[in-house]
């Protein structure tokens, strides 16, 4: 998102038209690309609209990286033909997989982080990376699950990713914190430790739990505010790394567009405050 | 950290992915430790979730008609064996009406299938390719004597079916517009014609002969042999209302002629 270091906002169709007239210095928004992969129509005219006025990042979740297979190739050219239209700011996807054997999975999946899904994920990311003509940003996901036979600890994953590739990363301070209540690792050590150069966007969202599925377990939700407890991480994570391109997402029990415009810009002054500008 | 890796990436998918619609007693080996954690939920109902959500949005008018808790259960059949083929919800439930029209519990409503299709029209309409919609004065430019072999080409975005089992359009069009049931319905054959000539998706009855020009007209017949096939539809077809008609629906794109050496 250089030059300008600034916070956005996750574009809900209901807010279309308040988002699309908002004068708010630096207000960019992000979109799931798989919604606008479209021949015509509407749809990208709504996107079109937004673009005329705010910066605009894709940020895919049915790329499956994750997987054991390469990409699919039809659906990396929609990709490029919507980024070459829209001119995106920033591309992201995750690093997990949702489609396998031709079946897609609505879903980021988890997978153990062995040495052989490392050398699958680094393929995969370079051949996103060619097919879109550009560098993406590989976000960090939620974790619900113990899952035996890691190699690698994330941190350590997502960095050495990122060296074999050039690839950016997108830190999710809201997966940090979720994953480390559902696994019981320490979210500060893991904001502590993540690599600091490659991080191209950060991402700040609401949890919530679920009782139905154990009473500890958090939820990436993604339907409340943001909690003070990730808003805490996360100045503690711009005040080490200094600031860089942050958005609110919502995508579920959605307020009016102002309560969402107030977050945004609890992130923007964080983004503008000295200590994070000096750091 | 363990250092030997118990499956391969590719193991561990097939056995995820597999579980993610089965019964917890029934996952292979590779994945037994994880499905038996409780938030091995998390992504079942994640994934149910969304195939479902996905259906009943592209499938509005379906879900109208047989009422919320009916659809996600008839929905939830349905995605374990048709999961999303394409990495994109917006087009996903193509051969949902052929699934419904086999699905034992809709025997009862004939036009379930019907109306399903009517859905995947506006669907196919909502998302297909832009194109200026051909308008009447297209023909003032050309020589009469050139009609009848001149080629009418659909609109991207036109879309048209013939209901011969009952009146599925009126039926689908008032639970699509969600408006209250208006007096009794004519128990007949309909056809459908869905267009989108600017932004918004539009639909309008459209008859036999009508169809039959449409299908005509999208296999590169030329308006001539068009219009006998709406004929053998309909003999007493009002020829220039017809195609007035759906021009003014927006259902072609473009007037071309065949080149000399074809003709």
């Amino acid at each position: 998102m250089a030059p300008v270091v600034t916070a956005g906002l996750g574009l809900k169709p209901r807010h279309h038209a308040e988002a699309s007239d908002c004068p708010a210095a630096g207000l960019w928004f992000e979109v799931h690309p798989e919604n606008y992969l479209v021949d015509g129509g509407p749809r990208l005219r709504w996107l079109a609209t937004i673009r005329e006025r705010h910066p605009v990042s894709l940020h895919g979740v049915a790329l499956s990286l994750a997987a054991d297979a390469p990409p699919d190739a039809a659906h990396l050219r929609r990709l490029r033909g919507l980024a070459d239209r829209i001119e995106p700011a920033l591309v992201s996807e995750h690093l997990a997989w949702s489609t396998w054997r031709g079946a897609y999975h609505p879903d980021l999946l988890p997978f153990p982080r062995t040495n052989e899904a490392l050398a699958r994920i680094s393929s995969n990311v370079s051949a996103a990376q060619e097919a879109l003509g550009r560098r993406i940003a590989v976000e960090n996901p939620s974790h619900y699950l113990r899952i035996d036979g890691h190699e690698w600890e994330e941190i350590d994953f997502l960095a050495e990713l990122a060296r074999r590739t050039g690839c950016g990363l997108l830190l999710d301070v809201n997966n940090v914190f979720v994953g480390a209540a559902n696994l019981g690792f320490d979210a500060a050590d893991y904001i502590d430790g993540f690599p600091a150069a490659p991080v191209m966007e950060i991402h700040l969202a609401g949890h919530s739990r679920d009782p139905s599925l154990g009473e500890r377990l958090l939820i990436d939700s993604h339907d409340t505010p943001v909690s003070e407890a990730v808003w805490s991480l996360y100045r503690r994570l711009v005040s080490r790394i200094g600031p860089r391109p942050t958005l609110v997402e919502r995508d579920d029990n959605l307020p009016e567009f102002a309560e969402l415009l107030a977050e945004r810009d609890r992130a923007h002054a964080i983004l503008s405050a000295p200590v994070a500008r000096a750091a | 950290m363990q250092t030997r890796p118990t499956v391969t990436l590719a193991q561990f998918q097939d056995a995820f992915s597999q579980a993610l619609f089965e019964e917890p007693a029934q996952a292979g080996t590779a994945v037994a430790a994880l499905v038996a954690q409780p938030a091995f939920a998390v992504y079942r109902n994640t994934v149910a979730k969304g195939c479902i959500d996905a259906l009943q949005a592209n499938f509005p008018a379906v879900a109208r008609l047989v009422g919320e808790e009916w659809f996600r259960a008839a929905a939830a059949v349905y995605v374990v064996n048709e999961r999303p083929a394409v990495p994109s919800l917006l087009v996903y439930g193509k051969s949902f009406p052929t699934f419904l029209r086999a699905f034992p519990p809709a025997g009862e409503l004939p036009y379930l299938q019907g109306a399903a299709r009517l859905d995947r029209m506006w669907t196919e309409a909502h998302v297909a390719a832009d194109a200026a919609a051909l308008g009447r004065s297209a023909f003032a430019t050309l020589d009469p004597d050139m009609l009848g072999d001149a080629i009418l080409h659909p609109h991207p975005a036109a879309r048209w079916a013939w209901f011969d089992e009952g009146p599925v359009f009126t039926i689908w069009s008032r639970n699509r517009e969600e408006c209250a049931d208006e007096g009794d319905i004519d128990w007949r054959a309909e056809g459908a014609l869905v267009t989108r000539p600017e932004d918004a998706v539009r639909w309008t009855s459209v008859d036999a002969a009508g169809c039959r020009f449409l299908e005509a007209c999208a296999q590169g017949r030329p308006i001539a042999q068009a219009l006998d096939a709406a004929l053998g539809a309909d003999p007493d077809a009002n020829l220039v209302r017809l195609v007035s008609g759906l021009l003014e629906s927006g259902a072609f794109a473009q007037l071309t002629l065949p080149s000399l050496n074809e003709r």
